[in-house]
């Protein structure tokens, strides 16, 4: 899906920031978010990483952008969590609410519905029979795909050509991984892109690299 | 959730509330987050990566294995781990400058360089980099001359990047340990330089 989470050349942001010295968390409940979604992501909710970004993708945009990194990742923990009915929809607010001492009531606690997935192995490299479909040097395309659900193939890079660089380790692919429809493992290769292909002919002159799995590409014609 | 800006309650209470409802429903131990948070508050962070990029400052032969083995010498140094588990070496060079991205959501090689940090995540460093990296660089504070190519790393599925920087001049004297010293995050990620001491 085309999702909030798929910036790479969007515009109006503004300028970057300058870096500066920070501490991980900006404040205690950043780490307490952090902590909840590691927690939430695997065990609680019964889902894994591709689930966690592609509930990242799924978030409205305001509830992706308005508290930061680690509200997003909150509210992405609370959507795996609703998902797999660990929480009922609304219930964080609830209890938030009830903490400030508001009369609400709180939704009970649903049935767990948790997806019927376990991992085959730890992480997401995995060894696959087939042998690279690309070489380093070959020209490729970026299919014309548009699918509903995840995909790991940013829009910027879609139909464009390039050169494969790199041959990396094979993954699980997260566009069947994140929904729970088999890790189908691929290949993955660095493919160079000239900004120009990305940006016209009068984009800043520089080389992009990106990896993408093995089904977003096709021979150049 | 509730995409109603306007009667949006703080990420510290729903982050508290979410916390409660967890513990009230399955069996997890608030001591175990406290450690995940301790970890990457105390021990996991650029310090670990700036140890490799020193290393490789001073030994020849690691330089060489880290460039084309990335995961295995850095578990060398004894980090590995999350977020880690295929990393890629790209060294800054006299003729190229590489910097490190994440499009889609903000990847990043815990194990070298612990959690990232605001800039990285900030969408307008997400959205630009691979659009206008000269721009976003100068932004930042990073003036690459004319000349050097710039390469820039989308880290779109589970590679994960570390940029090897250049070793400042005047340094010939220093040992490891005061070359560790003086590597950053930031050039880590390619958006700086090593500064000389």
């Amino acid at each position: 899906m085309d999702s909030i989470a798929d910036m790479g050349g969007t515009q109006g942001w503004g300028p970057a920031q300058v870096p500066t010295d920070e501490p991980p968390f900006a404040e205690p409940w950043e780490g307490r978010s952090f902590a909840i979604t590691v927690l939430t992501m695997g065990r609680i909710s019964g889902r894994n990483l591709d689930a966690f970004r592609h509930a990242l993708g799924r978030l409205h945009p305001v509830d992706y952008l308005v508290d930061g990194y680690y509200g997003r990742w909150l509210n992405a923990a609370e959507l795996m969590l609703t998902d797999s009915s660990i929480l009922a929809p609304g219930a964080v607010d609830a209890r938030a609410r009830r903490n400030l001492g508001e009369d609400v009531t709180e939704p009970p606690f649903p049935e767990p519905d948790r997806p019927d997935y376990k991992p085959t192995a730890g992480g997401s490299l995995r060894e696959v029979d087939l042998d690279p479909a690309f070489a380093v040097g070959d020209a490729v395309r970026t299919k014309d795909v548009h699918p509903e659900g995840p995909t790991k193939l940013p829009a910027y890079v879609r139909r464009r050509s390039g050169t494969v660089t790199a041959i990396r380790p094979a993954h699980v692919l997260p566009d069947t991984h994140a929904v729970f429809e088999g890790e189908n493992p691929q290949h993955v290769y660095t493919v160079a892109f000239a900004s120009t292909e990305l940006w016209g002919p009068d984009a800043e002159p520089f080389t992009l690299q990106v990896d993408l799995f093995e089904s977003y590409l096709e021979a150049s014609p | 959730m509730s995409s109603a800006p306007a009667d949006r309650l703080s990420p510290a209470l729903r982050t508290e509330a979410l916390e409660q409802l967890l513990v009230e429903r399955e069996p997890v131990d608030p001591a175990v987050m406290d450690k995940f948070i301790k970890t990457y508050e105390q021990d996991v962070g650029p310090l670990n990566g700036a140890k490799v990029v020193a290393r490789a400052w001073t030994d020849p032969e690691y330089r060489e294995w880290l460039l084309r083995d990335g995961t295995a010498a850095i578990k060398d140094m004894g980090f590995g781990g999350p977020q880690g588990e295929h990393m890629v070496v790209v060294e800054q060079t006299d003729d190229v400058h590489h910097v490190v991205v994440c499009t889609l959501c903000s990847c990043y090689p815990w194990p070298v360089l612990g959690l990232p940090p605001t800039w990285y995540k900030d969408p307008a460093y997400r959205a630009g980099m691979v659009r206008t990296p000269r721009r976003v660089l100068r932004e930042m504070g990073l003036e690459v001359p004319e000349g050097r190519a710039i390469q820039v790393w989308d880290s779109s599925a589970e590679v994960r990047y570390l940029v090897l920087p250049r070793r400042p001049a005047g340094t010939e004297h220093l040992d490891a340990e005061a070359l560790a010293a003086l590597v950053t995050r930031d050039a880590m990620v390619g958006v700086a330089e090593v500064a000389a001491p």
